[in-house]
């Protein structure tokens, strides 16, 4: 840096601080953060609320579904056949018809015990994924396709030897072929074993309905279980259980050794539809919407301030390299605004948690580097903007239309994504391509591949990874940072 | 006050600003529904929600412009020093801000009517046999929300004196209120700040037509009231 520059630099440095106007600016946006957090943590009271259940690695799970078992001490296996998978969903209030739920679950199942949240292995039929093993909420390993039907019966198998569970699945119940392997820690001295059917939701419209599966087994052979098999529903009152239809609840009936089983539910990790009362740390910090006003404001003031006044002039008499003077505005702005969004998020982030779950939220849990992602993030993205505003407000030289420009830029597409009727497709597409993109560095919801859901940025789930959205955002403030040095230059001030 | 009323309209009339807002406006709102419109998925039962509501999202966008015209019709005067100048000629200040009221409001009734039919007859033929009926509400309605808009803007900016800051905590009312409702949990909350939102009536429910005006209207004659004690009492 040569010392020129670092002139120029000081002297920006010494008009920001020392215009009361901006410094507020930047302070409210910071103030902004934390009162908006404030209003989230206050506003929402869950108290009393069953705790949402956790998996092994402590995720918030869906595990409700109807169970036919019984203990299964040492080792041993169990094996069955499935000849139907039969589901129904919602129409209207209180109909049902038959249909497809592609994640509906039919199969075989040891876990630790009914208490949800247990570890477990299980192998199963599906709705149209065909065969699956999962274990511990979140692995998945896919089988053969197709579904299971009276022509087409499909033969399961899991074995059991200590931690080890091997899922097997046959056509013709002789020829068997290995699905998946799984080590399961802790399933204790005495897991249960047995038949299981889950039916989660489906999509409808902006949210989900509630469906209801059926499910025939035959041929069940168990080898190192004893005793009776025991109906029981699985986390019934949870809250990541949207219970059954109206009229229909689970069951099961055993004559001449075929099982039927009706269930309801999922084994998965639970995402935003699972979960619809539970919070994001994205949601604490929709307080970055005002902020983003505030920081926008600030950065097309900065220099639309100039030209009003004449200082201009001055600046550019001064310091006649311009592009110098319009990269130390942006350090200077883009360097202050980070700090106030990093100390606004540092602060909101962890105060709205707290308030949140002091009142029985439930708040889907961030790993320390995410939340420290978010925090960098958040404040990047309010730096980008106010430099956005900066070039756009040197593009325009006028303060109301560099401050529209770029507010509608950034807030609108977001806000267009929350419309209902505005297909997921395009909600997607508005926040691939418009600066809004960058609101993916809030995301800390992870999609799941086995869980059917609205995967749309209302919902907390962005297109793009986080680091890429912000560059789209990034991207558009360099081509307009580019535009207002080559305007600055040529034109005459 | 007709000699204020035709000053205020000279003004408007004979610098280009105004005029390429306003048509900004139309051409904003018209664009934004027609593509609202043409991503509506539709199927035998229906296109998913209120058709006119889908006509009008553009109304979204629309408002921008209008409130950037509002802002600057009192900002403009300010950071030229004309407001001096306006103050010298009519010295009772409520005659020059309900001038600029008068002005602005028969300004954008007549862009937003323009902009509504626009809307609304894109949405007829994109969407043809669903589109939106041009009844009373579906137009006058939109049309009423733009003119509190832009009186809400006046208001505002005649408060601060800057164009940008006024714009700014405008845009943060449109936009970032409704927000606002989306991120508090509580239900009863949710449903007190949506009543009480400048734009309430263009999220949740697609725009109905006089739903959530008279909370605009609120908000409208606050700022106009707040701007004008501070242009009586304040030294221009």
């Amino acid at each position: 840096m040569t010392a020129g520059f670092a002139r120029v630099l000081h002297a920006e440095w010494t008009k920001f601080t020392t215009v009361r106007a901006w410094v507020t600016g930047t302070v409210t946006a910071a103030l902004m953060l934390v009162l908006f957090a404030l209003l989230a943590g206050i506003s929402s009271d869950q108290k009393g609320s069953p705790p949402v259940p956790t998996g092994p690695g402590g995720e918030p799970v869906a595990d409700s579904f109807y169970f036919v078992h019984r203990p299964l001490t040492g080792n041993g296996s169990i094996t069955v056949s499935v000849s139907a998978l039969d589901s129904s969903i919602p129409e209207g209030p209180g109909e049902l018809r038959p249909g497809t739920v592609p994640w509906a679950k039919a199969g075989l199942i040891i876990r630790r015990s009914t208490r949800q949240g247990s570890p477990y292995a299980a192998i199963m039929t599906t709705g149209s994924h065909g065969v699956r093993m999962q274990d511990s909420y979140v692995n998945d390993t896919a089988g053969p396709p197709g579904p299971a039907s009276a022509r087409s019966v499909r033969r399961l198998r899991l074995d059991r030897a200590g931690d080890t569970i091997t899922g097997y699945t046959s056509a013709d119940g002789t020829h068997w072929t290995t699905v998946g392997t799984t080590h399961v820690s802790g399933l204790g001295p005495t897991p249960q074993a047995g038949l299981f059917v889950a039916s989660p939701p489906v999509a409808d419209g902006m949210g989900t309905a509630g469906t209801v599966s059926t499910s025939v087994f035959g041929d069940l052979r168990v080898r190192g279980a004893g005793g009776r098999w025991t109906g029981d529903q699985v986390g019934a009152g949870s809250p990541s259980f949207a219970g059954y239809p109206a009229g229909r609840s689970g069951s099961y009936t055993e004559s001449d050794g075929l099982f039927t089983v009706t269930g309801a539910g999922d084994i998965a990790p639970a995402v935003r539809d699972t979960l619809p009362a539970g919070g994001t740390l994205g949601d604490i910090l929709t307080g970055t919407f005002a902020a983003l006003v505030a920081v926008i404001v600030v950065g097309a003031l900065f220099v639309t301030t100039e030209y009003r006044t004449n200082l201009i002039r001055t600046t550019l008499a001064a310091a006649p390299k311009r592009t110098h003077v319009l990269m130390a505005k942006a350090i200077v702005l883009g360097g202050v605004t980070f700090a106030a969004g990093l100390t606004g998020t540092l602060v909101a982030g962890p105060l709205g948690e707290h308030l949140a779950r002091a009142n029985g939220v439930y708040i889907f849990p961030v790993t320390s580097s995410t939340g420290l992602r978010v925090a960098l993030g958040t404040a990047a993205l309010l730096a980008t903007a106010s430099v956005l505003a900066l070039s756009a407000g040197t593009i325009l030289r006028h303060g109301a239309g560099a401050v529209t420009a770029v507010t509608v830029a950034v807030v609108l597409p977001y806000l267009l994504t929350v419309i209902p009727f505005v297909p997921a497709s395009t909600a997607n597409r508005l926040t691939r391509v418009t600066p809004a993109a960058a609101f993916a560095v809030q995301q800390t919801l992870v999609p799941h591949h086995q869980v059917t859901g609205n995967y749309t940025p209302y919902n907390g789930y962005w297109p793009l990874p986080p680091w890429a959205g912000f560059a789209v955002l990034a991207g558009y403030t360099a081509v307009s940072l580019s535009a207002a040095a080559v305007l600055l230059r040529r034109r005459d001030a | 006050m007709t000699r204020a009323l035709h000053a205020e309209w000279t003004k408007l009339r004979t610098v280009p600003g105004p005029l390429w807002l306003l048509l900004g406006a139309v051409a904003a709102t018209v664009a934004l529904s027609a593509g609202a419109a043409s991503v509506v998925r539709c199927t035998s039962a229906g296109c998913g929600g209120d058709l006119t509501g889908v006509s009008l999202v553009g109304v979204r966008l629309g408002q921008a412009p209008v409130a950037v015209l509002a802002v600057l019709v009192i900002t403009g005067e300010y950071g030229s020093g004309m407001i001096r100048t306006t103050l010298t000629a009519v010295p009772r200040r409520a005659a020059v801000l309900a001038a600029k009221a008068v002005i602005l409001t028969g300004a954008v009734a007549v862009t937003g009517t323009v902009a509504v039919l626009g809307s609304l007859l894109a949405g007829r033929a994109i969407l043809p046999g669903a589109g939106g009926d041009l009844t009373d509400g579906a137009v006058a309605g939109p049309v009423l929300h733009l003119v509190l808009i832009a009186l809400l803007g006046l208001g505002i900016a005649t408060a601060v004196r800057d164009s940008a800051t006024g714009i700014g905590i405008v845009l943060g009312l449109l936009y970032v209120v409704p927000l606002l409702s989306l991120a508090v949990g509580d239900p009863h909350w949710q449903r007190v700040l949506r009543r009480i939102a400048p734009m309430s009536a263009g999220l949740g429910p697609p725009l109905s037509p006089w739903a959530g005006l008279g909370a605009t209207a609120g908000w409208a004659a606050a700022a106009l009231l707040a701007g004008g004690l501070l242009l009586c009492g304040r030294d221009a």
